[in-house]
């Protein structure tokens, strides 16, 4: 078994995945920014954001149902605002006694905790649409054309091609574990030794993980030596941008900060 | 993909724009000027060495045990990578995972990605640095010179990680310090202990098979007490800050109004002027249905295209 499914990219051919790299990660960091800047309360523009995303979705080709099933992996993370429900002050919508504690449930308070969910939720929309329809190496250059150092891009680089390397590494390990430690099928049983020992078989795991790591970057450098590197990271100068597709970024942002201006104009 | 078993990449929207700004302020020079003393260390074999540490700290993610009834423990390899390669070198090594989990996997948000590479990369390198290095000079034999401050200075990370990010949400107004901040702690003490008890199994297996990799002033040039002093600082910072705010959430909450962290909720401030977002409609109710009216054109409106679209190429191919 790979680790490949890891790998979010969908190969489709949609005017989403034609659009310039470039273009579509300033476009998302953008869409992030209005939606994080959006005040609490704009119900109408959450709304508009919010269909936007949908039908970049459906434009893509990848599917609303989807998008939403990668974008459900940031919902754990709503727990954190949960006590905003019954924190903010405000008039009760109800109270509720729970062991020792009264909890009453506000309206403004309501109002906070659905800002932070629908703000969240948008927001990972437009991430999952960029990873699902651009490959990574076009990512890298949209990153080299907003001016992350160009070091930082490399290391990027060679991380994402030895990601699946060493994930299939760790599940061999996994594996390996599984087969000689005696894992119970039961789940109430305890598998293989106590907790300290346990602990130690992962940690020897993770050092030899590690071990593995230097030794190939090793012989990964030697290769590339062998190459001709010289520790200068060399790319291919950016292609220009085509004219249609900086039409579409302009009307992006134009698009986005008319969302977002009347309510900064009108404070 | 969502390894960590408990809330630390913190998603877009539970930060305020203002303390986003910030941690990336932050974060970006350190990332810089980490690069850069790594370039001087390893010069040519940086990129290779860099790159495949990260995708190895990314795997080691994926390594757990069962602790009790389900829950399993992990690694997120901060302290690990700090021990192993340098601090300048780790923080690296963790921005890169870091960063990646939130491009690639949405573990973590794009935004709030300064913040995240604070809290694991930074926060996390720091103290581990700074914990290992000053109980390194206990004496004793292996045990007390590498085993036990290994597993004390990836338990400190861990929460000291975790007590970053529950003061960033107590100054974002997401959650109240007094809730947060021994909500985070407490499940991170135990969280840590995991990430230690690995940690110790993979230093103990390295000093029986490759000594040579844990010999002392190995991981390059010695960090410089600038690094020393800093983590120190940000553990006792944090040490002695977490359970302040946590007993006086008030105060904090009150700093972080006045510094205008906190978005101005409690009173909205967002009246829509019908004339301005929809000319002729008076009433803010009705902007919300026309907005929701507008959003279910424009999504059909794209959906009849999309499949005309499509449609096209294949029609004209027949």
């Amino acid at each position: 078994m790979h680790i490949h499914f890891l790998d979010p990219y969908r190969p489709l051919r949609s005017p989403v995945h034609a659009l310039d790299p470039r273009v579509k990660l300033v476009l998302t960091l953008a869409f992030i920014l209005t939606t994080a800047l959006t005040p609490q309360g704009a119900w109408p523009v959450y709304i508009l954001l919010l269909s936007l995303a949908l039908s970049v979705q459906v434009l893509s080709g990848l599917g609303v149902g989807y998008v939403q099933k990668r974008a459900g992996l940031a919902l754990p993370f709503v727990l954190a605002a949960l006590p905003l429900l019954f924190t903010v002050e405000g008039p009760a919508l109800f109270n509720f006694q729970l062991g020792l504690w009264r909890f009453a449930l506000t309206s403004s308070g309501l109002e906070r905790f659905a800002g932070v969910a629908i703000k969240s939720w948008i927001s990972v929309q437009a991430a999952v649409v960029l990873a699902s329809s651009t490959s990574f190496p076009d990512l890298l250059v949209a990153m080299r054309a907003i001016r992350i150092p160009k070091l930082l891009v490399a290391i990027f680089g060679l991380m994402w091609r030895y990601l699946f390397v060493f994930g299939d590494e760790a599940l061999r390990l996994l594996r390996a574990r599984a087969a000689r430690s005696g894992q119970a099928v039961d789940n109430a049983l305890k598998p293989g030794g106590s907790l300290a020992w346990r602990a130690r078989v992962t940690g020897g795991m993770a050092g030899s993980l590690f071990l593995r790591a230097f030794d190939r970057s090793d012989r990964i450098y030697s290769a590339m030596l062998s190459r001709g590197y010289d520790g200068e990271v060399r790319s291919l100068p950016l292609p220009p941008l085509q004219p249609r597709h900086t039409l579409i970024l302009a009307t992006g942002l134009v698009l986005l900060i008319g969302l977002l201006s009347p309510a900064y104009l009108l404070q | 993909m969502h390894y960590s078993p408990a809330p630390m990449h913190i998603p877009d929207g539970f930060l305020s724009v203002l303390v986003s700004v910030i941690l990336w302020v932050i974060s970006a020079p350190v990332v810089a000027y980490a690069l850069k003393r790594v370039g001087q260390d390893m010069g040519e074999r940086q990129v290779p060495m860099m790159g495949v540490l990260a995708a190895a700290i990314f795997a080691g993610q994926m390594l757990n045990f069962t602790v009790a009834g389900g829950t399993s423990g992990h690694l997120m390899g901060a302290a690990l990578a700090t021990i192993l390669s340098g601090p300048w070198a780790a923080v690296l090594v963790m921005t890169s995972v870091v960063s990646i989990q939130a491009l690639i996997f949405q573990d973590g948000g794009l935004l709030v990605l300064g913040a995240n590479i604070f809290n694991m990369g930074i926060v996390g390198v720091a103290v581990s640095y700074a914990v290992f290095h000053l109980l390194r000079r206990l004496p004793g034999g292996r045990t007390m010179k590498l085993l036990i401050p290994g597993f004390i200075s990836a338990w400190a990370s861990i929460v000291a990680s975790a007590l970053a990010v529950s003061l960033q949400l107590a100054i974002s107004g997401t959650t109240p310090a007094s809730l947060a901040i021994p909500a985070m702690a407490g499940v991170h003490a135990l969280i840590g202990i995991g990430e230690g008890l690995i940690t110790v199994g993979a230093l103990a297996f390295l000093a029986a098979t490759r000594p040579d990799l844990l010999q002392p002033g190995r991981e390059g040039a010695p960090a410089g007490r600038a690094v020393w002093v800093f983590g120190l600082l940000l553990s006792a910072g944090l040490a002695v800050l977490s359970p302040l705010a946590s007993s006086n959430p008030d105060g904090l909450e009150a700093v972080a109004e006045r510094l205008g962290f906190i978005e101005t909720a409690r009173e909205p401030l967002y009246r829509l002027i019908p004339d301005y977002l929809f000319p002729g409609i008076s009433n803010e109710a009705l902007a919300t249905i026309a907005a929701g009216i507008v959003g279910i054109l424009l999504v059909c409106g794209v959906i009849l295209a999309a499949g005309h679209i499509r449609r096209g190429p294949e029609a004209s191919n027949r």
